[in-house]
């Protein structure tokens, strides 16, 4: 299955955000939930091994845009001589434009090869807050292949690079050093900057070397993660606009 | 190619302050996720997929930048190793009244030190890796002629650059990461849980296969825009140092 969406925020001039496109094709089917949020509603199972999936996301100068899913996206095995199912997500963020990214998370289920490569770019003076979260298997299960591969640039120079294998494929994964025996990973890239902290448990936010902030949490189950980073984004969701 | 300036290089006992690492390992044998041989081999597996990939690519990708378009015959790989280079390699800047053309140019690689900084989260481990390189640039200095790279590059970046001023090539240089990133950590190991030595190298042993496989890959990668390297993480060790760079008593730095 081949599908591509597109959303482009822009400012409506008076303050506000106006989505001035708003496109998808199943299973990624953008809808709008409020005057300048969208969330993304899965209208198939999947991604499966081969579907080819593409999302662009365009906030324009002082809009605000807020995506969210409806539901978890569950990584299937597919059919085994088709290549690993791809998600590419590209995003970019205009001087004084906000974007907060903050879907359901990623599930990799037994037996799916799955790759996920994220580009966001935002300009300087532009927001970002960009959280990803990853559960390995289902309850009791041990997870396929995941890679994920995420680029985030502010201001034209390379803010985050991070790529994360889980599954059989990726030695040592479930290591001391990886995720050791952990089967949730929560990460949260925001511009805003604030002093490190220790969130509890092995959860921590950390200054980037560029500006910016990277939370990251590693837990037993996704509400382990839930419980270190929700509080974090919603901060900066409260703070940032009112609710849509 | 040296295999003696290599075995040099990648020797423990170079007085880069490496030993003073356990890299990342204290954090994690604290958290009761390493207590034995199991736990350690799965650390360094993972390690070495990581943060050994990514070392093994910017020492490969340093030592090639710092190669240059033409590099000099006498330093070029295929010199055979019973002919060690005649000339030792100049710094590229013509300092101090020295008026020897440079013998091979020193390109700006502080590109590469912010692909490290993007791709280490906790800045606890880039302090870390910042610290070991200045130490290793330092050590460096005192056997080869090292081009001027700045005061503290990053680890990699420095064992790059110190691989081509020892006459050795990017696949050399990423090796010499690669079996960094396990064998520091491995004696971290004997230390801080009082393993056996030689069942730890008997581990070591078994995964010298994995870092070559690393290391040709990293090499094969070197000549890559910086956003393209390898970016593999490693979410505990990043969680790891910050925690670890709280605690008033450690053993080890980083």
């Amino acid at each position: 299955m081949k599908a591509f969406a597109r959303v482009a925020a822009e400012s409506d001039g008076r303050g506000g955000t106006r989505l001035a496109e708003l496109r998808g094709e199943s299973p990624l089917l953008p809808r709008r939930t409020g005057a300048h949020r969208v969330h993304l509603v899965g209208g198939a199972a999947g991604p499966l091994r081969g579907d080819e999936l593409r999302l662009e996301i365009a906030v324009g100068p002082g809009a605000t845009l807020e995506v969210l899913s409806v539901a978890a996206q569950l990584a299937l095995p597919g059919r085994s001589h088709l290549p690993a199912s791809r998600y590419e997500i590209s995003a970019s963020v205009a001087e004084g434009g906000e974007l907060r990214w903050l879907p359901e998370p990623l599930i990799a289920a037994a037996g799916c090869d799955h790759v996920t490569v994220t580009h966001v770019d935002v300009a300087d003076g532009g927001h970002l807050l960009w959280r990803d979260d990853l559960v390995c298997g289902r309850h009791g299960e041990d997870p396929g292949d995941v890679r994920t591969e995420t680029t985030v640039r502010y201001a034209g120079r390379t803010l985050y690079r991070h790529d994360l294998a889980v599954g059989p494929a990726a030695p040592g994964w479930s290591g001391a050093a990886v995720l050791g025996g952990g089967r949730a990973l929560g990460t949260v890239v925001m511009t805003t900057e604030d002093g490190p902290a220790v969130l509890g448990g092995d959860a921590v936010l950390m200054p980037l070397a560029g500006p910016g902030m990277v939370g990251i949490a590693v837990g037993a189950d996704i509400r382990q993660v839930r419980a270190a980073l929700d509080p974090l984004c919603a901060a900066r969701v409260a703070v940032a606009t009112p609710a849509g | 190619m040296s295999l003696a300036t290599l075995l040099l290089l990648a020797d423990g006992r170079l007085p880069s302050g490496g030993h003073a690492h356990s890299g990342g390992l204290e954090a994690q044998v604290s958290a009761g996720r390493v207590g034995d041989l199991d736990g350690l081999a799965g650390f360094l597996r993972g390690k070495l997929a990581t943060s050994g990939l990514v070392a093994a690519a910017f020492a490969a990708a340093a030592c090639h930048r710092t190669l240059g378009t033409s590099p000099p015959a006498h330093l070029a790989r295929a010199t055979p190793p019973a002919h060690p280079p005649r000339a030792t390699p100049q710094p590229a800047h013509p300092a101090r009244g020295d008026q020897t053309p440079p013998l091979y140019f020193v390109p700006d690689i502080s590109d590469l030190d912010q692909g490290l900084d993007a791709r280490t989260p906790s800045p606890a481990l880039r302090k870390a890796s910042r610290a070991q390189g200045r130490a290793l640039l330092r050590a460096g200095r005192a056997m080869w002629a090292i081009p001027e790279i700045g005061r503290e590059p990053h680890q990699p970046v420095a064992l790059g650059v110190l691989a081509r001023a020892a006459g050795l090539g990017p696949l050399e240089a990423a090796v010499a990461a690669a079996h960094g990133t396990v064998t520091g950590s491995a004696s971290a190991g004997v230390r801080l849980l009082g393993l056996d030595p030689y069942a730890v190298h008997g581990l070591l042993a078994r995964l010298a296969p994995d870092c070559d496989r690393v290391a040709a890959s990293a090499a094969a990668r070197a000549g890559d825009p910086v956003d393209e390297l390898p970016a593999a993480g490693a979410p505990l060790l990043d969680i790891g140092a910050e925690l670890h760079a709280t605690w008033e008593v450690r053993l080890f730095a980083s």
